[in-house]
């Protein structure tokens, strides 16, 4: 086995899943536009002032419904705030909702569709239920009560939402998982595995969950971006961010009553909010592509 | 390179000189809501280092489940082994720790299966999968286990081993991909092979070349095989003995050649009738009348009697008939063996 000549002969790196689905996604245009898309948002959300020099607080009611001017590029709103800056500082409790709470969900739904999928029987009958009582709290009564509860007095809601959303949203993407799972479980390579003297550890993690991520993926970017616009129905109805939060979700509440005599207020945030959506999505399919080698 | 295999040697209760893998009075049930289906009612046979087992049997006879409750790896619930031996030179496997058991599949005991592209992980390259096994029961190194790969494969005839070891399984042909799993089954060296079927999904003339592959590798490694099949033409070539199961029960065992020559149980007699010949061209094909009894519901006796030509009045009572010794190495469970063997 230490031959030398017989590693010398050896060519190329090693081939994993990972490396693969690399080397697929490099050629993938679609994967390197929603991911620059996506990298810009995360800076906007991170440092929006590089964005913007404007003070998003700092308003003149003399500029109230103002088109674009050279300093503020989408105008001003009906307090005569600068659009194009509250988008810009909107981004960060956005995003921070809509990430965090769906990789919340992500991981709960994880933990209840594999365990539920794998081990089956009573583990399952018990996990199953768990998830059809929480899919059965009506999402805007739970929200009231669950952002309510959790969220301080002087607080921002952002952390209160957040976990909100984490805890009520991540019931269709346990279901995907688990019924994705259950059909990784009886396939034959699973079998054969075992049969090769793998570990029940092994078998979920290496050999199950990479054959049944795919769907998951899909429904947690999907839930990305409702997650986002969840937000924005909290913080109309008065439970969801506060205070000094500057949410897009908030932003487009505001706007909505006056959108008939302004509509730029609405457009800006919104759009922002359907193009974050669209990035994530094009994003997370791309990825999911090139993780099943039967595609590429 | 450390050698895991030492730790599967000392294996408490090794026997040398017991039977490579003998398997006694095996029971398997599958519970299910529509009644208890018992897919496996004592089945019995032996096997040596070197030699070829054929198991013959239609299908839903028990065949792949006994294959499967000899590895360890019936899917619990809803089946159970609710009565039998699995001895491994003497160590009865199904009294083992699943930690133990986990040591001895694909060490000591392997099996390939019928439809090799569904055995093997869509999401992962050949090469990792083989080489996965080398890292994870022999703690090699990355470099060595990529080698130990390409070597395996060269040894199962993959032309251009070395440049396929980065492709998917998708990408390879049935008899390829059987190959490759026949090299991943082997690939730690086992001293017995289950095949369940190793053909069925290949055309004819791939079939040849996996069986003689198997032969092959069998007789480097003076492996003992099992053949799971229902091709009576397969089993002429390379078996060295069959058991024939009827209904979850080896219903005769012998020689392959006394087998053929004279079957002794109704049921191999009906089998071998029924083998399409070529020099009785235009004739209508001969099959046995019935179906195989459904398994909730085993007839009383000997399972076959309501298909049999020979039934009487004794068949159609329990017990079951004995296991006869008709001659030497053989056996068969029929009242009228005599009878058969005559005709």
């Amino acid at each position: 086995m230490s031959d030398p000549t017989l590693l010398a002969t050896v060519e190329g790196r090693p081939r994993s899943l990972a490396g693969d689905a690399w080397d697929d996604l490099r050629r993938n245009k679609i994967f390197w536009a929603s991911s620059v898309l996506v990298v810009v948002i995360l800076v906007m959300a991170l440092l929006p002032s590089l964005f913007t020099s404007a003070d998003p607080a700092s308003c003149a009611l003399s500029n109230k419904h103002k088109g674009p001017t050279g300093a503020a590029i989408f105008g001003y709103d009906s307090l005569g705030c600068d659009v194009f800056a509250r988008t810009v500082h909107g981004t960060g409790d956005s995003i921070q909702v809509g990430i965090l709470s769906t990789l919340l969900a992500g991981l709960i739904a994880l933990f209840f569709g594999l365990a539920a999928g794998y081990y089956g029987g009573a583990v399952d009958a018990v996990l199953s239920r768990g998830i059809d009582i929480v899919l059965g709290i009506p999402f805007l009564l739970g929200a009231v009560i669950f952002s309510g509860r959790l969220s301080g007095p002087g607080d921002d809601g952002v952390t209160a939402v957040t976990v909100t959303l984490g805890l009520l949203t991540w019931t269709s993407a346990a279901r995907v998982m688990r019924s994705s799972v259950v059909a990784a479980k009886n396939q034959d390579y699973v079998s054969a595995a075992r049969m090769l003297g793998a570990s029940p550890a092994r078998l979920m993690f290496r050999h199950i969950l990479p054959n049944a991520v795919a769907p998951f993926i899909v429904v947690l970017t999907l839930l990305l971006g409702a997650n986002i616009a969840a937000e924005a129905t909290l913080s109309y109805l008065g439970v969801g961010l506060k205070g000094d939060a500057m949410s897009w979700g908030l932003q487009i509440s505001e706007a909505r009553r006056q959108v008939r005599v302004a509509a730029a207020p609405l457009v800006w945030p919104s759009a922002f909010l359907a193009a974050t959506v669209l990035a994530f999505i094009m994003l997370g399919d791309a990825i999911r592509d090139a993780f099943d080698p039967k595609l590429r | 390179m450390t050698d895991i295999k030492a730790q599967v040697d000392v294996l408490p209760g090794i026997d040398p000189r017991a039977p490579l893998l003998q398997i006694n009075d095996l029971h398997v049930e599958f519970r299910t809501r529509d009644g208890v289906a018992k897919a496996v009612n004592g089945a019995s046979f032996w096997l040596n280092p070197g030699e070829t087992l054929a198991i013959l049997g239609e299908s839903g006879c028990g065949k792949s489940v006994t294959a499967q409750a000899i590895m360890g790896i019936l899917d619990s619930p809803p089946g159970h082994i609710t009565r039998g031996e699995v001895r491994y030179r003497g160590v009865d496997l199904l009294k083992l720790r699943e930690d133990e058991r986990r040591r001895v599949r694909a060490n000591k005991i392997a099996m390939i299966f019928q439809d090799a592209l569904s055995a093997l992980n869509p999401v992962y390259t050949v090469g990792f999968q083989l080489a996965e096994l080398f890292r994870t029961h022999r703690g090699m190194s990355r470099a060595d286990a990529k080698n130990r790969a390409v070597e395996l494969l060269d040894q199962v005839r993959i032309p251009a081993a070395r440049s396929r070891i980065g492709d998917y399984p998708h990408q390879f042909s049935g008899g390829m991909r059987q190959r490759v799993m026949i090299a991943m089954a082997l690939a730690l060296d086992p001293e017995v092979l289950i095949a369940d079927e190793p053909t069925t999904a290949l055309d004819v003339t791939v079939q040849a070349q996996i069986m003689g592959l198997l032969a092959e590798l069998q007789r480097q490694r003076n492996m003992g095989l099992i053949l799971i099949t229902h091709d009576m033409g397969v089993v002429a070539d390379v078996a060295d003995r069959i058991s024939v199961m009827y209904a979850g029960r080896v219903v005769e065992e012998a020689p392959v050649y006394d087998i053929y020559d004279k079957p002794g149980h109704p049921y191999t007699r009906a089998l071998l009738e029924s083998i399409p010949r070529l020099d009785l061209k235009g004739q209508q094909l001969t099959a046995i009348r019935g179906l195989p009894p459904a398994l909730t519901d085993i007839p009383q006796g000997c399972a076959f009697n309501p298909r049999c030509g020979y039934a009487k009045e004794p068949c159609r009572q329990d017990p079951a008939p004995p296991a006869y010794a008709i001659a030497p190495r053989r056996t068969a469970r029929c009242h009228f063996f005599r009878e058969v063997l005559g005709d």
